[in-house]
């Protein structure tokens, strides 16, 4: 048991957590941001992509006592005063999401993304998402979404 | 996952001094997590080393470029220091696992665990690289001890790696198409005096292979080891590959990364 | 107002899916909810000597913990075949029985034999390491091939054999195989794919004592048809005293049409401890125990004459069924496979065999496409070697064996109303640049790599399905579609559907329709599905139907509103109602150009009645109200067609098959939303090319899955695919009002073929099964360097 003390979404949160606790656990169960979901066990589709101290990590794969004191962002704290990230507004216009479930993680990944690499061409971007798995889009308006939100960011 | 015991360690001394027989480092996490999620290891104790300021970072002299442990696979491949001195392993780090895994995963941590197909231990090998422990130096070439082992000794802790900078270099994988790890990656450099032709995923453990270091030493050129033809008994057959395919991908990999450099 | 049909509207869906609201199951908790675990059987096949609960009783937080021997002595039934197949000699098919948790015998890896439920998941967990199962391992059954040979897995099935069928003449044909030129065979392995909707499988199920109701929230595509095989056949409850809910469901992609083993015992175990329970499968977990896809290996001939007619077809099929008939699992290698074989060929003779086998792998079910990629890769294949060995153009011999005129007869079942197969074409290789491609081969050899072209044309029979139909051979239940349209008193307007959003876009597209049916502003119409509480009830969405079927029930619904309206408007305006149209909205009366809004008319429905005057806007014999039903029963299935080029360039040295190009031209009549269906081509394309270079379910000869996670089963990335070249010709249906045809399947469908001819024209026609993975591709380098060596 020990104490993880985060900034989550720009709120202060602290909670007793055993050891164990994984930070996709903590975020869902300890703090019911659901948005951040689990598709795999072993790391590799993505779905729970959130930005620790603005760099993006797969929750599964991190300890929440691992990340303490860090400021942390999920999808839920993309919104500004009710107004989506572009990259959010981005894959709405252009059909980026069909049954939304490997949404989140592919919109957190594609933001750190375009933090890095400002105007991507179709390849770096298909690189980049290496490790996001959807199984409905057929990846294409996916990509469309990044270089659209691109011109925005 | 089983519950275990997380510290976080404030330097070596201490890490070393946590470490038990059940217990594991953590740097990165990315197999250590993954691993004790599926169940197939437990732990007692993690100790994270991430925390330990001097575990990270590059430096880089005239002959050699030094990396600490707990340093991220981005910080490499980003690294302009490192991209100077040799551009080969700029981009290997530049092509492990995902952004999610390079922004977490640390080369210590990769050459700890020692993975068959991992991407790291083929640089050790082709860069002469010292492996320095808390407790010692290790040459690569004596460290890559088999699947998954070692010459490290329970609570000896990897403290950074001494990469001998190269004439020429590169690093050519053919990738596993699910996992992403190498079924076979060829790292070649050419040092003054000798070629190393390091290989990983085709065996059980990451190797120099001799047969074509020798030929690229007398004659550096693609040509000279075009249609060789592997002894493959050893190499590793499984549903992604067969041996003897392993072999041919040796060969065709170590020919692209001459081509390369 | 400007129609919204036919324009790329943007989903009302997403904002909550991109701002992290969604509310998928795994998302539910209930108070007071308790955690399940399946202990699952880790052999193929085994008979359970001795369950022992004592130890894991003791464990820490047990709540319960429940076998095989409970759900039996409840009664509690088992998981169904929901299609009766007939053998060619009029036996019935042989279904093994498939109780929710194992008693006796387990028949796959993964079949689960008792449920450990805990107040935490670790608890669980770790209660469910301490059940000991003594097993008695016996002879797993696991190659398609063989199965008929193995030892019999279920007692009284002999050779594994669930059915033998036919479809077709077997003399005919031999006749025509008789007169014919050329004989074209091949041998086809159609490799057995894991669904892998993003989503991993889960449920919640609650009790309330008080109302004796079981709520259970799970993921699936067709809640009411769960909620009736869940009653009726699993004896949980009166399907008055269950409710199921299919929240968000993160993809589905067949998966999840089947009522599994969880939902049953779920279910079945809240009433019994009174306490809601919560489980979420773990991708491992999926992989073994979601229904896999595909698994065929057939043999199949064309004879030719010498210029390329078609004269007579034959296929013969094994299909594995896995360890148990499940909901789609006899109908998918048979309807849905044997009527599509002949492709969009005129063929005056052909028949399908398919002898279905059981063996001791995860359940085989419909995986998007169900049995129409099976039988479009069979022929497309087939013609393709046609094309190499009569030395005709592929597209022109195919053009050559269309149908000219439509309504197409196809050779074995399907009356084809709409199409224009030669225009597709045409126009796929224009857009393709089929002309250029010998220079762009060249382009290819000159840095020493392989390049092929592939083509596919194929047709599907969607919008399943005309219910008559469907029953007489041998379906379950009908395959209609429901939809109640509610208006509220102040002008908005509900629209319950019985099919069921995974991706789909039903909460747009419909409401698309349903504005222009009503001339209601978008932002006013609410599409409410997946509860069985809500909304009549429905058979879900599968085999492209939600809009061909479900859509019209929409239409119809909105139809009689207007019928209503006009009746109304012609009261409150005193008029004829043959005087009055509906436009945009608007009731009109044509001869004096009076009108009343469908809000106003609304209105009046529900508040009929004035101050002050004892007057009824309601004609007589109409009650207050405005909500209409409509229960739609397709008159055919649709078809959708196209023609999909592909070109691939293979590195020799590796076996690395690159997809350079992949152009879709595709047919499905009248389109509602472009942007969605473009969606809805290029995920299908992702699925089919996966099938083709990258996915592959793989047992070993014990019965282990080795392909059990995603390091090792291989899941496409973005970095797998080229930009896809979309291209539609349009064709109207002309059996439903909307001249809709379904677009969901298509890429998963002709992807297949249409990717391998590329990779066995690039190899010089040497076949190669699919995944065309590097190894395969580099030996038939090697081949074909030798081959090539001998003939210089």
């Amino acid at each position: 048991m020990g104490r993880i003390s985060l900034e989550v979404n720009g709120r202060k949160v602290e909670k007793e957590a055993p050891d164990n606790t994984l930070l996709s656990t903590f975020l869902r169960e300890h703090l019911q941001l659901t948005g951040t979901h689990i598709g795999c066990d072993t790391s590799q589709c993505g779905a729970c992509v959130v930005h620790v101290d603005g760099n993006s990590l797969k929750s599964c794969t991190a300890l929440a006592a691992d990340v303490n004191g860090s400021k942390v962002t999920t999808i839920e704290g993309l919104e500004t005063n009710g107004k989506m990230h572009p990259m959010q507004e981005a894959f709405k216009k252009l059909h980026g999401l069909q049954c939304g479930f490997c949404t989140p993680g592919m919109v957190m990944s594609a933001i750190d993304l375009l933090q890095k690499n400002k105007k991507p061409s179709d390849v770096e971007i298909r690189d980049w998402l290496e490790g996001n798995i959807c199984r409905c889009t057929g990846y294409q308006n996916i990509v469309a979404a990044v270089k659209e939100a691109a011109t925005k960011m | 996952m089983k519950d275990f015991n997380y510290h976080s360690a404030k330097d070596s001394k201490e890490a070393s001094k946590l470490a038990s027989s059940s217990s594991a480092f953590l740097a990165g996490g990315m197999t250590t997590i993954p691993s004790m999620k599926l169940g197939l290891a437990t732990y007692k104790d993690l100790i994270d080393i991430k925390n330990i300021k001097k575990l990270s970072g590059i430096k880089v002299s005239g002959k050699s470029v030094t990396i600490g442990a707990a340093t991220k696979h981005v910080e490499v491949s980003n690294s302009k220091d490192v991209k100077k001195a040799i551009p080969s392993l700029s981009s290997l780090a530049e092509g492990i696992g995902d952004p999610q895994v390079r922004n977490r995963g640390t080369i210590g941590g990769s050459i700890a665990n020692n993975d068959p197909s991992a991407d790291y231990p083929s640089a050790c090998i082709a860069l002469n690289a010292i492996i320095h422990t808390n407790e010692r130096k290790i040459e690569a070439n004596k460290f890559f001890k088999g699947m998954f082992e070692t010459a490290l000794k329970k609570g000896e802790l990897i403290e950074a790696i001494e990469f001998q900078i190269p004439e020429k270099s590169s690093y050519q994988k053919h990738p596993n198409p699910a996992s992403r790890y190498a079924i076979v990656g060829v790292y070649v450099a050419k040092h003054k005096g000798d070629v190393n032709v390091a290989v990983t995923g085709a065996k059980s453990c990451v190797y120099n292979d001799k047969e074509m270091s020798k030929a690229l030493s007398g004659n550096f050129s693609s040509s000279s080891i075009d249609g060789m033809d592997l002894d493959s008994s050893e190499m590793n057959s499984d549903m992604h590959a067969s041996a003897d395919f392993r072999a041919s991908l040796v060969v065709t990999q170590a020919k692209k990364a001459v081509d390369a450099c | 107002m400007a129609s919204l049909v036919g324009s790329r509207v943007e989903r009302k869906e997403d904002k909550r899916f991109l701002t992290g609201k969604g509310r998928y199951t795994a998302d539910i908790n209930l108070a007071n909810q308790t955690y399940a675990i399946f202990v699952r059987s880790p052999h193929a096949r085994a008979s359970i000597k001795k369950l022992n609960i004592d130890k894991a009783l003791k464990s820490s937080g047990v709540v319960s913990i429940l076998t095989g021997k409970e759900i039996a002595d409840d009664k509690i039934g088992g998981l169904i075949a929901g299609w009766a197949i007939r053998s060619e000699d009029g036996t019935e098919m042989k279904c093994p029985g498939n109780p929710p948790l194992a008693k006796d015998n387990v028949n796959f890896v993964g079949d689960p034999v008792a449920v450990v439920i805990a107040e935490s998941l670790v608890e669980a967990k770790e209660a469910a390491e301490k059940v000991e199962v003594d097993y008695k391992v016996l002879k797993a059954v696991t190659s398609t091939a063989d199965a008929m040979n193995g030892d019999t897995i279920h007692e009284g099935i002999d050779k594994n054999l669930c059915f033998d069928w036919l479809l077709g003449d077997r003399q005919k044909v031999k006749d025509a195989f008789d007169k014919a030129d050329k004989v074209i065979s091949i041998d086809i392995i159609n490799n057995r794919l894991i669904p892998n909707a993003m989503e991993p499988r889960a449920c919640v199920a609650d009790y309330n004592a008080a109302s004796e109701e079981i709520t259970l929230y799970t993921t699936s595509q067709n809640p009411h048809l769960s909620r009736l095989i869940m009653s009726a056949f699993g004896n949980v409850a009166p399907e008055h005293k269950l409710r199921v809910v299919a929240p968000d469901v993160g993809g589905g992609f067949g998966s999840k049409i089947n009522v599994y083993n969880e939902d049953i015992v779920c279910s079945w175990a809240a009433k019994k401890i009174n306490r809601a329970i919560k489980w979420v499968a773990e991708r491992s977990e999926s992989f073994l125990t979601d229904i896999h896809g595909r698994d065929h290996v057939t043999h199949a001939e064309l004879a030719v004459t010498k210029d390329g007619k078609f004269l007579g077809f034959k296929n013969e099929t094994i299909a594995n069924l896995g360890a148990y008939a499940r909901v789609f699992g006899t109908v998918t290698p048979t309807y849905l496979f044997g009527p599509c074989a002949t492709g969009v060929y005129e063929i005056p003779a052909a028949y399908t065999n398919v002898k279905a086998v059981y063996t001791n792998t995860a359940p085989v079910d419909a995986y998007r496409g169900a049995g129409r990629p099976e039988a479009t890769y069979t022929i497309e294949r087939l013609v393709e070697k046609a094309s190499m060995e009569l030395g005709i153009d592929k597209t022109e011999l195919r053009i050559k064996n269309f149908p000219t005129a439509f309504p197409f007869k196809q050779t074995l079942v399907h009356t084809v109303d709409s199409g224009d197969y030669v225009a597709g074409m045409e126009k796929a290789k224009q857009m393709a640049d089929y002309k250029g491609f010998e220079a762009r081969r060249k382009e290819s050899e000159a840095k020493g790599k392989l390049r092929g072209i592939g083509v596919t044309s194929y047709f599907e029979a969607c919008g399943i399905a005309p219910s008559a139909a469907v029953m007489s051979l041998g379906c379950g239940v009908g395959l209609w579609e429901s939809a109640e349209v509610r208006f509220n008193p102040t002008g908005q307007v509900t629209v319950y559907t019985g099919s069921h959003s995974h991706g789909q876009s039903h909460q747009t597209t419909f409401a698309q329709i349903a504005a222009d049916e009503l001339g209601v502003p978008i932002e006013n119409i609410d599409i409410v599905h997946g509860d069985t509480d809500k909304g009549t009830f429905g058979m879900g969405t599968y085999g492209s139907r939600s809009l061909a079927v479900g859509g019209i029930a929409i239409v119809n619904a909105c139809k009689k509103i207007v019928e209503k309206g006009k009746r109304v408007t012609a009261k409150m305006l005193e008029a004829n109602p043959e005087d009055v149209e509906f436009k945009d909205g608007e009731f009109i009366v044509s001869k004096s150009n009076k009108k009343k809004t469908i809000g106003e008319v609304a209105f009046a429905c529900y508040l009929p009645g004035v101050r002050d005057e004892m007057k009824s806007p309601l004609p007589e014999g109409d009650e207050p109200g405005l909500k209409e039903t409509s229960f739609y029963d397709p008159s055919n299935f649709s078809f959708p067609a196209g023609t999909h080029i592909a070109e691939v360039e293979i590195d020799p040295e590796t076996g690395h098959v690159k997809l350079e190009k992949y152009t879709a031209c595709d047919d499905f009549g009248r389109i509602i939303n472009p942007m969605v269906v473009e969606g809805q081509v290029h995920g299908g394309l992702a699925q089919g090319i996966g099938q083709a270079l990258y996915e592959n379910a793989e047992y070993d000869e014990t019965g282990q899955l080795m392909t059990g996670s995603y390091m090792d089963y291989t899941m496409p990335r973005a970095d797998n695919f080229p930009e896809f070249n979309i291209g539609y010709t349009c064709t109207h249906a002309t059996t439903n009002p909307l001249g809709v045809k379904g677009c969901g399947e298509a890429g998963a469908i002709a992807a297949p073929p249409t990717v391998m001819n590329a990779v066995i024209d690039a190899l010089g026609g040497q076949e190669v099964t699919m995944p065309a993975t590097a190894e395969k591709v580099w030996k038939a380098c090697k081949n074909l360097k030798k081959s090539n060596a001998k003939a210089a």
